[in-house]
């Protein structure tokens, strides 16, 4: 309520605001403030004042598995392979890797790398690493699929899965050596050194030594943290020795903070304030469609029609989610027809958004629901962008159709439970997925729910369809990725055509700095920035 | 005398041990704190271990029980997010709380007493009309409403100002103050005013009604009778008698100024008790929020308390009633 009020607040000043700068003129961001440093010819002392939403939760990178952590361990640590703009693989501490047999890839390491603590990088700390992720809460079911890694020789490590695994590249990507030799032993109250602690103390959550381009130099948790460039890093593409994170929460503040010059860098930068900072002038803004998908569940277990595919349908028919991006969203997401954005796998370039009042109207008759009937719906107030708006729609477009929606919405801290308990007929949810690949979405959102396996953790629609799930599960164990993507292709055209949920849209991603930087670089649409790439003019 | 001060410290453990059953059955409803320190897809039975790690599956009163006993040794235990006893983020998150009320009680009283008075003198002059339409305005705007527009015109437009935290701070034996820095004293100055603007508009009408009233009284007309100045009369005579029930106000609006900071600390990014209590309810830190309600709590709780019993030495009557 207080956040919803801030928020109209906001808008009505920035529009007033708007309004008085007449015609939009541009103005000025302020000069940064000079420090006591002659602005020196060579490249070094830059420092980079960055804003998020949040800090890192501990310098721990297995402790939990978030955006905010891997931002974390993307500046801190490096990871083997990490993704390229063009959903490519960029060699990191890998330099290179090849295909042993179906089941096991060769990782050749850079030689010649550093931790934090002087101690040099060996496939030991690899071993090491992927030992720990298989530990961890958080990790423990993205590294299920693979057995323990083999050092061949001090820089050349085997990674081997279970089964043949088409996405061991992707998960590569989440592993970040740690230095073994640090983190073994046991701190001063005894406790390992190598302990995963999510609410207590550790050596781990307080102390770090990773490969990545910038060192912990202090932080206090929830005010800042700054980093330090480490000296011996290996990549010298970046030009910037500090960065102060500052994390700040609220949206007005954040905005506020880059717009006076307080700081040089923000993420996320909320909708209403886009147009604000792209006409600023010394100020740039870089947006990107995400893999955030946004999504209703349509709960067949509660609600009879709903097992009816043409009520569904109705349903997909009537939801105007290109009105809903253009109205609500203000044109800041892409409108989404399937789980999974162009470029993942399974992205199915048929599939198009269906709004069509009449046709909705005609299937209720078909189905018998030409009076429509009455239902629940829930969604979270403060989780994805814009999420109560987007639901208080959907209940007007349905209202068209004779669907009578009652709507509750509450904060996340409450809304998960009730998610789970399935206490509604129609819920919310959003999905990215961790790995990156399209199959992930269905395994959460969409399989047969299976409390054995752990499939369809998230699935409150409760759809079940065998075909989805056998293609699905098959699609785990394909290497040759052209037929993988088939699969799961016909299992987004399933999907579609069965209206197994209701897609939204897909939220973008927005980051917005001064002019005299790279910033378009080092983005991406995974949200980790690589600052170790960032360049200062 | 003796017993009287033994039943008001015995009243007071029993309010402490009701806020803290309260606060801990309110922590109930806060949703699941477990869904915030796991990612999402780890899986329901993962979720379970950990709640039983750290004791949710306990029965209330287990729970309950299990935080009376640390409560007793001072452990009011430990936070989820920040990883320690809550108690030290709590006391490392006071001082910025404390500096920022004491500044804004530092204008109200500037600007309170000589407006309020002025305008209880001339209540028909256009400074004083003026002054109680603007007390008007003051009062119906919020908090947060005030702060954005000051981030809006001094940060954003003028940039004359930072728009968000404390600046530099130095740590003085564990009190880090913002004092000490010109840097601090530029981050005080928007988030101060904004959270003396609510209270400003109360006290100037109260000291102004209460001025009025005591310039009623016959001692005054007998002042004036006496031909003394009117400085005299009005801050001598007049001014003092009004001061003694404003303090007793101010004492209470003081503890009320605390909650308001929330809302300011929260729009300026103001690492105060009051920010770190609202980002605890949004990640459903449970240990911070009921040991925050218990800190504060106790702070209300001793203040009343003392009070009370300074009332009692100085005024036997109350001793008397208390006692039936």
């Amino acid at each position: 309520m207080k956040r919803s009020l801030l928020f109209l607040a906001l808008v009505a000043i920035l529009s007033l605001g708007l309004a008085g700068c007449s015609a939009e003129k541009k103005e000025e961001a302020p000069a940064k403030k000079e420090t006591a440093e002659t602005a020196p010819a060579a490249a070094a002392g830059k420092t980079l004042k960055l804003a998020m939403d949040a800090d890192p939760v501990s310098l721990d990178p297995h402790v939990q598995l978030s955006g905010g952590m891997l931002q974390y361990s993307h500046m801190v640590f490096d990871p083997l392979v990490r993704w390229a703009k063009d959903g490519s693989f960029e060699p990191r501490l890998a330099e290179s890797w090849e295909r042993i047999d179906d089941k096991t890839m060769r990782f050749h390491l850079r030689k010649g790398v550093k931790f934090h603590s002087g101690n040099p990088f060996t496939a030991e700390d690899v071993v090491w690493t992927i030992e720990r992720l298989k530990k961890s809460a958080d990790y423990k079911g993205l590294f299920e699929p693979f057995s323990p890694a083999k050092v061949v020789d001090a820089n050349t490590v085997d990674i081997i899965t279970k089964e043949p695994y088409g996405l061991l590249l992707n998960m590569a990507t989440y592993i970040f050596p740690m230095d073994k030799k640090f983190y073994s032993g046991k701190d001063e109250s005894g406790q390992p050194k190598d302990a995963i602690v999510k609410t207590g103390p550790s050596f781990a959550n307080v102390n770090e030594s990773g490969t990545g381009k910038y060192a912990v130099a202090e932080r206090e948790q929830g005010v800042r943290v700054v980093f330090k460039a480490f000296p011996e890093y290996w990549d010298k593409a970046g030009n910037v020795d500090t960065i102060i994170l500052t994390p700040i929460k609220n949206d007005a503040t954040r905005v506020a903070a880059l717009l006076s010059g307080d700081v040089d860098f923000i993420m996320p930068v909320p909708p209403q304030d886009l147009k604000r900072v792209d006409t600023t002038e010394g100020l740039q803004l870089v947006t990107m469609s995400g893999s955030r998908i946004i999504t209703f569940q349509l709960n067949q277990k509660r609600q009879k029609p709903f097992q009816n595919p043409k009520v569904r349908q109705a349903i997909a028919y009537a939801t105007d989610n290109t009105g809903i991006v253009n109205k609500v969203m203000k044109g800041f997401a892409t409108v989404a027809c399937q789980q999974g954005p162009e470029g993942f796998a399974g992205y199915n370039a048929e599939l198009k958004p269906r709004y069509d009042l009449e046709k909705a109207k005609q299937l209720m008759k078909e189905a018998g629901y030409e009076n429509g009937f009455e239902c629940t719906m829930i969604a979270p107030n403060n989780r994805y962008v814009n999420d109560e708006k987007i639901a208080e729609a959907f209940v007007s477009m349905m209202g068209k159709i004779g669907i009578k929606v009652n709507l509750k919405t509450m904060p996340k801290a409450q809304y998960w439970d009730q998610f789970d308990a399935q206490i509604a007929d129609i819920q919310m949810i959003g999905w990215h997925p961790d790995t990156e690949d399209s199959a992930n979405y269905t395994e959460f959102l969409l399989m047969c729910i299976n409390k054995e396996t752990g499939y369809g953790q998230y699935n409150s629609g409760n759809y079940c369809n065998q075909e989805v799930d056998s293609l699905v599960i098959a699609s785990q164990t394909e290497t040759d990725l052209t037929k993988r993507n088939a699969m799961l292709q016909k299992v987004e055209k399933i999907l579609y055509d069965e209206a197994a949920f209701v897609p939204l849209h897909w939220q973008n991603l927005s980051w917005a700095s001064k002019t005299d930087m790279n910033t378009e670089e080092i983005v991406n649409v995974q949200n980790f920035p690589y600052f170790g790439d960032l360049v200062i003019k | 005398m003796f017993a009287f001060i033994v039943r008001r410290i015995a009243q007071a453990i029993i309010v402490m041990l009701i806020i803290s059953f309260i606060g801990f059955a309110i922590k109930q409803s806060f949703g699941d704190p477990v869904r915030e320190i796991t990612g999402v897809s780890v899986s329901a039975a993962e979720r379970e271990k950990i709640r039983d790690e750290l004791g949710l599956n306990d029965p209330f009163m287990v729970q309950f029980g299990r935080f009376m006993q640390g409560a007793v040794k001072g452990d009011i235990g430990k936070s989820f997010f920040y990883k320690k006893s809550a108690l030290e983020v709590i006391l490392s998150k006071a001082p910025a709380t404390l500096e920022l009320v004491m500044c804004s009680a530092l204008i109200i009283v500037i600007f309170s007493i000589p407006l309020g008075i002025y305008s209880a003198i001339r209540p028909k002059a256009l400074f004083s009309r003026f002054v109680m339409g603007g007390s008007i305005v003051g009062v119906s705007i919020p908090v947060f409403l005030t702060a954005i527009l000051m981030i809006y015109v001094f940060s954003v437009e003028l940039h004359w100002l930072p728009s968000y935290g404390r600046g530099e701070t130095v740590n003085i034996g564990g009190w880090r103050t913002g004092f000490l820095t010109a840097d601090g004293w530029l981050h005080l100055i928007m988030p101060s005013i904004a959270l003396s603007s609510i209270m400003l508009p109360l006290f100037i009408r109260l000291i102004r009604s209460e001025m009025m009233e005591v310039l009623e009284n016959d001692y005054i007309k007998y002042a004036w009778a006496k031909g003394l100045t009117p400085k005299r009369v009005w801050i001598v005579h007049a001014f003092k008698n009004t001061l003694l029930p404003v303090i007793t106000v101010g004492g209470v609006q003081l503890g009320t100024m605390i909650a308001f900071t929330i809302l300011t600390e929260t729009v300026f990014q103001w690492q105060g008790m009051g920010f770190m209590f609202i980002e605890a309810v949004e990640r459903g830190d449970a240990p911070l929020m009921v040991a925050y309600l218990v800190v504060v709590g106790l702070i209300f709780v001793v203040v009343n308390t003392v009070v009370d019993v300074i009332y009692g030495l100085v005024n036997p009557q109350v001793r008397i009633t208390g006692q039936k």
